[in-house]
C-alpha cells in the first residue's frame, strides 16, 4: 500500500476552551493539488498554523512521509519539507527579489560567517551558486527581469509569485499556499492557476492550498475537505463535494 | 526599626512621584501603543514652569501648579500634533520610539537655552512642616504626606473618569482596538490628544512634588526620573493604571531602602536589576496582559 | 552576479573615502599644517565612527533598538584598562600590551553581549530599548562604584575604600576609575580599527548571515517559515555589536590617562547620541554612519571657538533628527515623495 505524504490524525487545538479545529483527519498523497475550503472563521488558516508549528496541536498528529512532525517548531518544519505562503502577503519588503530567494535558499548554501567575512573562496563559490539557482526559480515565474528590484515595489500579482518562488527554495516536499488568489482579478485568477498547475508538474510537486475562489478550487484542485466550524464537513473529489447540499448550505447560509 | 520606616515613608513617597509619571506612559502606551520617551522631560519642563510662577511672577504655589498644568497640557498635546501623530501607521517601529528620544532632547536643549544649565533651587510648594511622632523621633514632612495624598487622589480619580466617563470609555476601546473604536465613531486622534493631554497635566504636578522633594533643577531633572517611572510602568504592566501605581511605590521603595542601606551609587543599578529580574519572569509585567501576533 | 560587483563597490567607496581621509590628515599634519586641537580629535572621531557602524548593525540591519551601546564599550574599557596598568611595568613591549588589550577588551565586551543578549533579546522593540538601557545603566553604575586594589595579602575587590597593606596598588578606585592608563591609541590603530570593522561588517551584511538578520527586521514570521533560526542570528548581530562597541572602549581607555565609568563618558546619554550618528546618517547605512559620526562629532568641536553656535547644536541636532524621521518614515511624506517621484518618472518617459 502507498504512503500518503502528508497524514493528519485527529487534529485539534482549544483556544481557552474554544475548540479552534477539532478531530481534523486529511490524507494527500504525493503530487496531489488538494483545497481546504470552508466560510470565513472555519479554523483553515489554524489548520495551516497547526501544520507549520506556529501552533502546538492540543491534540492528534501530523505525520509527512510516515514520519511524526507533530510539535516541531517553526523552523524545524520547514526543514522537515513544508514551505508555506501567507494570506496577508509576507515579503522581506526592504530586501531585492533576487534576495528574497536566496533566503529561500539559505540551508542549502551553509557556509559560516566567518567564510563570509574573511571572503574565503567557498564563499564566492556558493554565493554564485545560490545566484544562479535563484535566477533560475525566478525564471519559472517570469520574475528574472526584476531580480533587482525591492520586493515591495512589484506588483500585487508578482508578489504572490515570489512568495510562491520563495518557499520553492527551501525545497519543499509539500507546499500550503494560504489563499494565493486573495485580492486578484479574474484575469491574475486565471494566471495564477496556470501557474499552481505549472507548479506541481515542473517540481513534481505536492500542493495544499485554502482558497475562496470557487472557481480556482473547483478549476485546479483534485479533492477537497469543507471546514465548517472548525470540523470537517465533506471531504472528497472536487466535483462530488462541491455539488453536495450541505456544502452548499454551509456556504451560501440557511 | 525607626530609621527603617523613615525610609520606607520616603520611598512610598517617592513611589508616588513615579506612579503619577508613570500613569503618564502607561496611557499613551495603552492607548497610542508608543513609548514616549520625552515624558520625563515634561516633567522637568512642569518644573520649570511652577519654578517661574512661583518666583519670578510671584504666584501662589497652588496657581503657579495650575499654571503648569496648562503649560504642559499644551506642549503635550503640541508635541504629539507635531512629532508623533504624523508616524501613525508608519511602517518602522523604531521610527516613532527615535523621534520620541528626538523630542526628549529638544525639550532639554530648548529649556538650557532660556533656563542655562545653572540648577535653580526650587522652593518647596508645600508650606506645611509635616507631623512628628514617637516623640520626634519618626519625622514625616509636610511635603512627604501630600505627594502620597496627591498619589491617592490621582488614581482614584483617574479610575472613576476612565471607568464613568464617556471620554474614558474611549480611552478604552482605542486600547483596546484601533479598527473597531473607530468604526463605532469614536474619534481615535481626539482620543490620543486628550490620553496625551491628561499624562502631560499629571507630568506637571509629578514635577511640581519632584523638586519640593529634590530642590535642584537642571534641564536634564526629568531624564532619569521618567526613565525609571518607565520602568515603573513596564514592572507594574504596561497599560495598567492599578499597575503603574504599584510599581512606582514598589520602585521608589526599592530604591530608598537600596540608598539608605546597601549604597548610594548601586541604588540605580538594582531599580534596573529589579526591572529585569521582572520581566525575564513574567515578560507583561505584574498586571500586563499577553499580547501575541496573528500570523 | 552584476549585484555582487554592485556590493563591492559600496564597500570600496567607503574604505577608500577613509583611506584618504587619512591620507589627507597625514599629510597635513606632516607639513605642520594640523592644530594640536584637530590632532585631539583624531581618534575619538575613529572610534566614534567605529561605534556608530556597529550600532547600525543592530539597529539598521536587524532592526531593533539597543540604548546599551554605552554600557559595551564601559566593559571594554575597562577590562582592557585592567591589563594596561596591571602589565606597564612589565617588559612587554608597548605594541605587544596595546594589541592584547584590544583583544581583551573585544572579548570580554563579546562575552557580555552574548550573556545579556540571551535573556534581552526574547523581548521587542520599546521593551528592548529600555532594557538594553538599563543593562548599560548597571554596568556603569556598578563600575563606578567598585574599588580594586592589590596588595601583599592578594586582591582586593570591595563596593567601599579600603586601606592597602605594604607595596599595594588601586587599580580600581571607585568613583575614581583607573588612573595611569597608557595612552596607547594611535591615530593610525583606530584608523585600522574603523577600517577592519568596515570590512566585517560589509562582509556580514552582504552574505547569507546578513540576509538572514535582515530577514528578521523585514518579517519575522516570515523568517522563521523558511527555515531562518531567529535566535541565533539576533544573538549573532547583537554579539558582534557589542564585540565592537567593547573594541571602541579599549581605544577610548587608552587615549585618556585616567578612565572613570561617567555618565559624560558611558551613560546611556552616549548611546543615544550614537543612534543620532546612525540615524542621521541614514538607518541601515554604513556609510553613513561613518560620515555622520565624523562630522557631527568634529564639527562642534571645531566650532567650539565660534561660543554661540555650538551651544545651540544639540538643539539643532534634536531638530534634524525629529525631521529626518518625520521625512523618511510618515505615511504622508512617504506617499508624498512617490507621487513626485512617479509624476517625473512619467515625464522622462513621455518626452
Amino acid at each position: 500500500m502507498n504512503m500518503p505524504l502528508l497524514e493528519v490524525k485527529n487534529l485539534s487545538i482549544s483556544f481557552g476552551g474554544l475548540r479552534a479545529v477539532d478531530d481534523f483527519n486529511l490524507s494527500i498523497e504525493k503530487g496531489q493539488l488538494y483545497g481546504l475550503i470552508g466560510p470565513n472563521g472555519a479554523g483553515k488558516t489554524t489548520v495551516f498554523n497547526l501544520l507549520t508549528g506556529v501552533y502546538k496541536p492540543t491534540d492528534g498528529a501530523i505525520l509527512l512521509n510516515g514520519r511524526n512532525i507533530t510539535g516541531h517548531k517553526t523552523i524545524e518544519i520547514n526543514r522537515d519539507g513544508i514551505a508555506r505562503t501567507f494570506q496577508n502577503i509576507r515579503l522581506f519588503k526592504d530586501l531585492s527579489v533576487l534576495d528574497n530567494v536566496k533566503l529561500g535558499l539559505h540551508h542549502r548554501y551553509p557556509y559560516r560567517t566567518i567564510t563570509a567575512v574573511l571572503r574565503l573562496p567557498k564563499y564566492f563559490k556558493q554565493e554564485t551558486a545560490m545566484d544562479e539557482r535563484a535566477m533560475e526559480l525566478l525564471k519559472v515565474f517570469d520574475l528574472d527581469g526584476e531580480a533587482a528590484t525591492l520586493a515591495s515595489n512589484l506588483p500585487y500579482g508578482k508578489q504572490r509569485k515570489l512568495e510562491i518562488a520563495r518557499a520553492l527554495a527551501t525545497d519543499p516536499v509539500l507546499l500550503l499556499l494560504d489563499e494565493p488568489a486573495a485580492g486578484m482579478n479574474p484575469n491574475e485568477t486565471q494566471e495564477l492557476m496556470d501557474t499552481i498547475r505549472f507548479v506541481r508538474d515542473k517540481f513534481d510537486m505536492t500542493i495544499l492550498l485554502i482558497e475562496h475562489d470557487m472557481k480556482l478550487v473547483g478549476g485546479i484542485c483534485e479533492e477537497l475537505t469543507v471546514l465548517n466550524f472548525g470540523q470537517v464537513l465533506k471531504q472528497g473529489a472536487t466535483k462530488e463535494v462541491l455539488s453536495d447540499p450541505e456544502v452548499i448550505k454551509a456556504y451560501i447560509g440557511e | 526599626m525607626l530609621d527603617f520606616l523613615n525610609t520606607f515613608i520616603s520611598g512610598i513617597s517617592l513611589g508616588s512621584i513615579y506612579a503619577i509619571i508613570a500613569l503618564g506612559y502607561t496611557m499613551v502606551y495603552g492607548i497610542a501603543k508608543m513609548l514616549n520617551f520625552a515624558h520625563g522631560d515634561v516633567i522637568m519642563v512642569g518644573g520649570y514652569l511652577v519654578y517661574t510662577g512661583m518666583i519670578s511672577w510671584g504666584f501662589n504655589p497652588l496657581l503657579a501648579i495650575l499654571f503648569a498644568m496648562v503649560g504642559c497640557t499644551i506642549l503635550g498635546i503640541l508635541t504629539e500634533r507635531i512629532a508623533y501623530k504624523p508616524l501613525r501607521g508608519a511602517t518602522s517601529n523604531l521610527a516613532v520610539l527615535i523621534t520620541a528620544i528626538g523630542m526628549s532632547y529638544f525639550l532639554q536643549n530648548i529649556s538650557l537655552q532660556i533656563f542655562t544649565a545653572n540648577p535653580k533651587s526650587f522652593t518647596s510648594v508645600v508650606k506645611w512642616e509635616g507631623i512628628s511622632l514617637a516623640d520626634g523621633q519618626l519625622k514625616i514632612q509636610g511635603v512627604t504626606i501630600i505627594t502620597i495624598l496627591t498619589g491617592a487622589v490621582i488614581l482614584l480619580a483617574l479610575q472613576l473618569f476612565i471607568n464613568k466617563t464617556k471620554a474614558g470609555q474611549a480611552m478604552l476601546a482605542v486600547s483596546e482596538d484601533k479598527g473597531a473604536a473607530t468604526l463605532m465613531g469614536i474619534d481615535v486622534n481626539k482620543t490620543i490628544s486628550l490620553t496625551f493631554a491628561i499624562g502631560s497635566g499629571l507630568a506637571a504636578i509629578a514635577g511640581a512634588l519632584l523638586c519640593s522633594a529634590y530642590p535642584v533643577l537642571t534641564p536634564y531633572t526629568g531624564a532619569m526620573p521618567g526613565i525609571k517611572a518607565f520602568v515603573a510602568a513596564v514592572l507594574g504592566g504596561i497599560g495598567s493604571i492599578p499597575g503603574a501605581m504599584i510599581g512606582g511605590l514598589l520602585l521608589g521603595v526599592a530604591e530608598s531602602l537600596s540608598k539608605r542601606f546597601i549604597s548610594t551609587q548601586l541604588a540605580d543599578a538594582i531599580v534596573f536589576t529589579i526591572l529585569i529580574i521582572v520581566l525575564l519572569v513574567r515578560p507583561t509585567g505584574l498586571m500586563g496582559r499577553k499580547l501575541q501576533e496573528k500570523v | 552576479m552584476g549585484k555582487l560587483k554592485k556590493t563591492t563597490k559600496q564597500e570600496l567607496i567607503t574604505c577608500g573615502i577613509v583611506v584618504l581621509f587619512y591620507i589627507v590628515i597625514t599629510i597635513l599634519d606632516k607639513t605642520g599644517n594640523l592644530k594640536s586641537h584637530t590632532k585631539g580629535l583624531l581618534v575619538p572621531i575613529c572610534y566614534y565612527a567605529t561605534a556608530a557602524v556597529s550600532l547600525n548593525l543592530v539597529v539598521g540591519f536587524l532592526g531593533d533598538l539597543s540604548l546599551g551601546h554605552a554600557g559595551f564599550m564601559c566593559v571594554g574599557a575597562f577590562s582592557s584598562a585592567l591589563f594596561s596598568v596591571a602589565m606597564k611595568e612589565s617588559t612587554m613591549p608597548a605594541g605587544l600590551r596595546f594589541f592584547i588589550a584590544l583583544l581583551i577588551g573585544t572579548a570580554v565586551a563579546a562575552l557580555f553581549g552574548f550573556l545579556i543578549g540571551i535573556p534581552v533579546l526574547r523581548l521587542n522593540g520599546d521593551y528592548l530599548a529600555i532594557v538594553t538601557l538599563a543593562f548599560g545603566e548597571i554596568i556603569k553604575n556598578i563600575l563606578a562604584a567598585i574599588y580594586l586594589g592589590k596588595d601583599e595579602a592578594g586582591v582586593h575587590i570591595s563596593l567601599k575604600s579600603f586601606p592597602l597593606q605594604g607595596e599595594g596598588k588601586m587599580l580600581i578606585n571607585g568613583a575614581m576609575g583607573i588612573q595611569g592608563v597608557p595612552t596607547d591609541s594611535k591615530f593610525l590603530i583606530a584608523m585600522l580599527v574603523l577600517l577592519i570593522t568596515l570590512l566585517v561588517i560589509y562582509h556580514m551584511v552582504n552574505s547569507r548571515t546578513g540576509r538572514a538578520i535582515m530577514s528578521i527586521r523585514d518579517n519575522r514570521i516570515a523568517a522563521e517559515s523558511i527555515g531562518i533560526d531567529i535566535t541565533k542570528y539576533k544573538m549573532l548581530a547583537f554579539t558582534v555589536s557589542a564585540a565592537i562597541a567593547g573594541t571602541v572602549g579599549v581605544l577610548f581607555a587608552h587615549n585618556t590617562s585616567t578612565l572613570t565609568a561617567a555618565s559624560t563618558y558611558f551613560g546611556y546619554n552616549v548611546s543615544i547620541m550614537i543612534l543620532v550618528y546612525v540615524v542621521l546618517g541614514g538607518i541601515g547605512s554604513i556609510r553613513g554612519s561613518v560620515i555622520a559620526a565624523a562630522l557631527l562629532y568634529a564639527l562642534p568641536e571645531m566650532l567650539r571657538g565660534l561660543g554661540n553656535l555650538s551651544n545651540y547644536r544639540m538643539l539643532i541636532y534634536s531638530v534634524i533628527l525629529i525631521a529626518v524621521m518625520l521625512w523618511n518614515w510618515a505615511p504622508a511624506a512617504r506617499a508624498w515623495r512617490e507621487r513626485v517621484f512617479k509624476s517625473k518618472n512619467k515625464q522622462k518617459q513621455e518626452s
